[in-house]
């Protein structure tokens, strides 16, 4: 998902833990929340800070392929519309930051392994944005796989995480509606723009279906994140769901999912449908998509280009406290 | 030196007279910043009329593991819910 490949622990059996970690266990049974301060074993906490700044990353290089066209969408009311949605994942990211913090590891060290290529972000955010039907693929595919995985994670066992995921959800159908009007817009419209439509959802399918992370019989050591409640579902589970929930939308619109072998299965109650090419999704992860490089560098330069701006803002604060501590003393 | 601005605890008051609420936190270089970054980040949607920010640092919280003992003193005073007394149905709405 936003977070694709999160390293994880080794589960362990229950006469392999600790009488704490049989009592942390418990108290994940019963539902409760997991809150910063409290104990927690160090691989329940190091899995966070990977899964969440995951994420966090996700949400800010994620800004980029749909900042591509905030200065060429068609119409002003387009353009204010995807300024918000924009602007809503830069809180996003902000939101999980924080959250990932009360774990104990500093913005800066979060960022600074993004920069260094030492923590990933999710792997759709590497492909680019060619048309402005991609505008309405993102919000609709990229956004509603999205929801799919944090509706779950509302319920997550870490209280900060959990915090941030409902608010993320308040402001995410937003996002996959936009993106949706923009698809029937363009789908009602010339034989062009609906051409338009259709490409962007070829380019855009596989990639979305590749969010969820590898098949389940391929992603490792996931069993201890669902024990934890990090994990609320398999990949394979969401990413069945998001296909039952896309393909009557894209019906809907007149356009064909570019996948020969959909078929609806009556005994499951859900589409047979055709895997991505798990390679390209390796391949993308370790560095290789079509936009790694242009995405990450967009990220470092951006925090390069702002370092004048956070330190001269530092500074201005620390001499406005000495001027008040001067004035007060010479009050005294 | 580490250039990271602080930490900054924020607290919203809704539309509805209700007390201000924690919703989260944000980094800033001043207060003054703060205010302007939460009203940014935490109310995009009119969510608040009001705002207070506080440095985490100057926050101090109880401790997690006092949970029980801090507790404790007010488990036994069943008296002070109004349901400890009984109150003859003729009376009336009390
Ligand atoms: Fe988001
Ligand atoms: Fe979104």
């Amino acid at each position: 998902m936003y977070a694709q490949l999160v390293k994880s622990e080794g589960s362990k059996s229950r006469d392999e833990m600790t009488p704490e970690e049989i009592a942390f266990q418990d108290r994940i049974d019963r539902n409760e929340k997991i809150e910063p301060k409290e104990w927690m074993p160090e691989g329940y906490r190091k899995t966070l800070i990977r899964q969440i700044g995951q994420h966090a990353h996700s949400e800010i290089v994620g800004q980029l392929p749909e900042g591509n066209w905030i200065t060429r969408a068609p119409t002003l009311e387009r353009k204010a519309i995807l300024l918000a949605k924009v602007q809503d994942e830069a809180g996003h990211g902000l939101y999980l930051y924080c959250a990932a913090e009360t774990l104990g590891v500093s913005r800066d060290e979060l960022l600074e392994k993004l920069h260094s290529g030492n923590m990933k972000y999710s792997s759709i955010f590497n492909y680019p944005t060619l048309t402005w039907a991609d505008m309405g693929a993102v919000g609709w595919l990229v956004d509603g796989a999205a929801i799919m995985n944090q509706v779950p994670l509302q319920r997550t066992s870490y209280g900060p995480y959990s915090r941030a995921m409902i608010r993320i959800c308040k402001e995410e159908s937003f996002h996959q509606r936009q993106g949706y009007d923009i698809m029937m817009k363009m789908c009602a419209g010339t034989p062009e723009q609906k051409a338009m439509a259709q490409d962007a959802l070829n380019r855009f399918w596989y990639p979305a279906l590749m969010m969820f992370g590898p098949s389940d019989k391929d992603s490792v050591h996931s069993a201890q994140s669902m024990a934890w409640k990090i994990k609320m579902n398999t990949n394979d589970e969401l990413r069945q769901k998001f296909v039952d929930q896309t393909v009557p939308q894209a019906e809907y619109l007149g356009l064909t999912v570019p996948d020969p072998d959909l078929k609806w299965n009556e005994d499951k109650g859900g589409y047979d449908f055709s895997e991505p090419d798990w390679s390209e999704f390796f391949a993308v992860i370790a560095g290789n998509g079509p936009c790694n490089a242009e995405r990450l560098g967009a990220r470092v330069k951006a925090w390069e280009d702002g370092a004048w701006f956070r330190e001269g803002l530092m500074a201005h604060a620390a001499k406005a406290e000495d001027r008040a501590r001067a004035a007060r003393h010479a009050a005294e | 030196m580490s250039s990271e601005w602080p930490l900054w605890e924020i607290f919203i008051r809704g539309q509805h007279g209700l007390n201000h609420r924690h919703v989260g936190s944000l980094h800033a270089p001043d207060a003054e910043m703060a205010i302007r970054n939460a009203r940014d980040v935490y109310t995009r949607r009119n969510e608040g009329v009001s705002i207070w920010v506080v440095r985490s640092n100057d926050i101090t919280a109880s401790s997690p593991s006092e949970k029980g003992p801090l507790y404790d003193p007010s488990n036994s005073k069943v008296y002070r819910h109004p349901t400890f007394y009984d109150i003859p149905d003729e009376i009336g709405h009390m």
